[in-house]
């Protein structure tokens, strides 16, 4: 029962969400309801995640870490589908972009031996990963959709031009992975002056030695790097073409002038 | 290029039903009618921008089906509403289909054609008037050397100059190139100035296609004099 009693500990940091709840009052933002969503379901899910890992650990077989990450990345994919709404088959195209990404980093990790397979390695990398995937495959879907609802003409344009859908729509892929790769990419390279990374912050408070915690938040910046631009290209790749006939026209009918 | 019983449905709505022209080479061929006639649609499954749903476009004899439409496009070029030109300079803009396949020209020679002062080429196309871009997109379409030119309302956006000096070039490209010339307008004014035919649509249905001079003569049906007296 002492890591219930530890758990519990943590809602003494709920008091700081009272500042949250008291600014959304005072200034009548309507937010209160969220912020109670978000803290009771990010208690729920982090110590069921947390027992899920106890319970996996203890197994000490491969198949189920795969299989965690698995749903971690069905979870993720859904989610970024719902933002991706108006794209046709956003889920599958957010399954193999996210999936994709995770597969590729992760195994690369493992083959090249920079982390080893454990589930104590993989869980956390994973969701890193799956999180950060997640996050771009939103961005790049929801800016695809609207900027290429927002261009119809330029891209009309192009087309009665002779060009293809692919480089019709480029100037808008082209942005849009662009704008879903920054944040990550200006993170990097402010990491460790601004902040310290999420995952270095907690080995270090943990009590790990710090040029450990660095070697492997340098890890898990480069893995996210590589994760998320493969999420944003797949998400472009595979997204732009549902707004496209085979016979390089748009779907949706303008409105008639 | 002839069109035959060409239909149009999107979502249950039947835009276009059923229609049927002969479009002369170096004509200038004009579509007009009511907003929401289908006029623009038309104009579109002429390049197949537009899928027809069912029907057939000949061009040189040829269904349109049948030729690639990428291909399809650089034969019949299109000239929108509004410009959205592309690229750092008009000469890119001009440039862009050209640069599709591989090949360029001569931009100058074309921003002389449309009435342009050659100078403008390294200019950003979108320190241009509105009318000026007009003309650079007239002259980016030109640059395929298109056998057909398709126009969907060409000056509605502009200024009643600029619409005079689009006009008057419309008019010289149609003799000089001995280009054929679809052209959707509302104006009717504009109609009897530029065209050499006219085709009317009224809810999508082919009301009928007469020469600017019988259109304008009042030899037409019922729907026809009323469109023209502005009753539609």
């Amino acid at each position: 029962m002492q890591d219930l009693g530890t758990v519990a500990s943590a809602l003494l940091a709920l008091s700081l969400v009272a500042a949250a709840i008291a600014v959304s009052r005072y200034q009548r933002l309507d937010l209160e309801r969220d912020i109670a969503t978000a803290v009771v379901r990010s208690f729920i899910q982090l110590t069921a995640i947390g027992y899920a890992i106890d319970l996996i650990f203890g197994l000490e077989n491969l198949g189920y870490v795969i299989l965690l990450l698995a749903g971690m990345t069905a979870f993720a994919s859904w989610t970024s589908a719902a933002r991706g709404e108006g794209v046709a088959r956003a889920f599958p195209i957010s399954v193999a972009a996210i999936g994709t990404a995770a597969a590729t980093t992760l195994g690369v990790l493992l083959l090249l031996q920079v982390v080893p397979p454990t589930a104590r390695y993989l869980i956390p990398l994973g969701g890193m990963v799956i999180g950060n995937s997640m996050n771009t495959a939103s961005l790049t879907l929801g800016r695809i959709r609207d900027d290429v609802k927002a261009h119809r003409l330029s891209i009309e344009a192009a087309l009665a031009l002779g060009a293809t859908s692919r480089q019709a729509v480029s100037p808008i892929l082209k942005t849009a992975l662009r704008s879903a790769m920054t944040p990550l990419i200006d993170g990097t390279k402010t990491t460790g002056i601004i902040f310290l990374p999420g995952a270095m912050a907690g080995m270090i408070i943990g009590g790990a030695d710090p040029l450990e915690a660095v070697r492997l938040q340098i890890v898990v910046l480069y893995m996210l790097l590589g994760s998320v631009s493969i999420a944003a290209i797949l998400v472009g790749l595979l997204s732009y073409r549902c707004f496209f006939t085979p016979r390089h026209q748009l779907r949706t009918a303008p409105p008639e002038s | 290029m002839r069109i035959s019983d060409i239909r149009y449905t999107v979502a249950q709505a039947e835009i276009l039903k059923g229609v049927t022209a002969m479009i002369g080479e170096g004509e200038v061929f004009s579509i007009v009618g009511p907003s929401g006639a289908g006029k623009s649609t038309l104009l579109r499954t002429i390049n197949r921008l537009a899928e027809p749903t069912a029907g057939e476009i000949f061009l040189d004899g040829t269904p349109t089906r049948e030729i690639n439409p990428l291909e399809l496009r650089r034969r019949v070029g299109m000239v929108f509403q509004l410009p959205a030109l592309f690229g750092e300079t008009v000469a890119d803009a001009v440039l862009y289909g050209l640069r599709l396949v591989g090949r360029s020209t001569d931009v100058k020679r074309l921003l002389e054609l449309v009435g342009l002062d050659a100078a403008l080429a390294s200019r950003d196309p979108q320190s241009l008037s509105v009318g000026q871009q007009q003309r650079a997109s007239i002259a980016r379409a030109l640059a395929l050397e298109p056998e057909v030119l398709l126009m969907d309302e060409p000056t509605s956006a502009l200024d009643r100059a600029a619409q005079q000096r689009i006009e008057d070039l419309i008019g010289d490209l149609g003799a000089q190139l001995n280009l054929t010339i679809v052209i959707v307008s509302h104006a009717l004014d504009q109609v009897e100035r530029l065209a050499d035919r006219v085709l009317l649509l009224v809810s999508g249905r082919l009301e009928g296609e007469w020469s600017k001079e019988d259109f304008f003569s009042g030899k037409v049906g019922e729907q026809a004099q009323q469109f023209i007296a502005g009753e539609l």
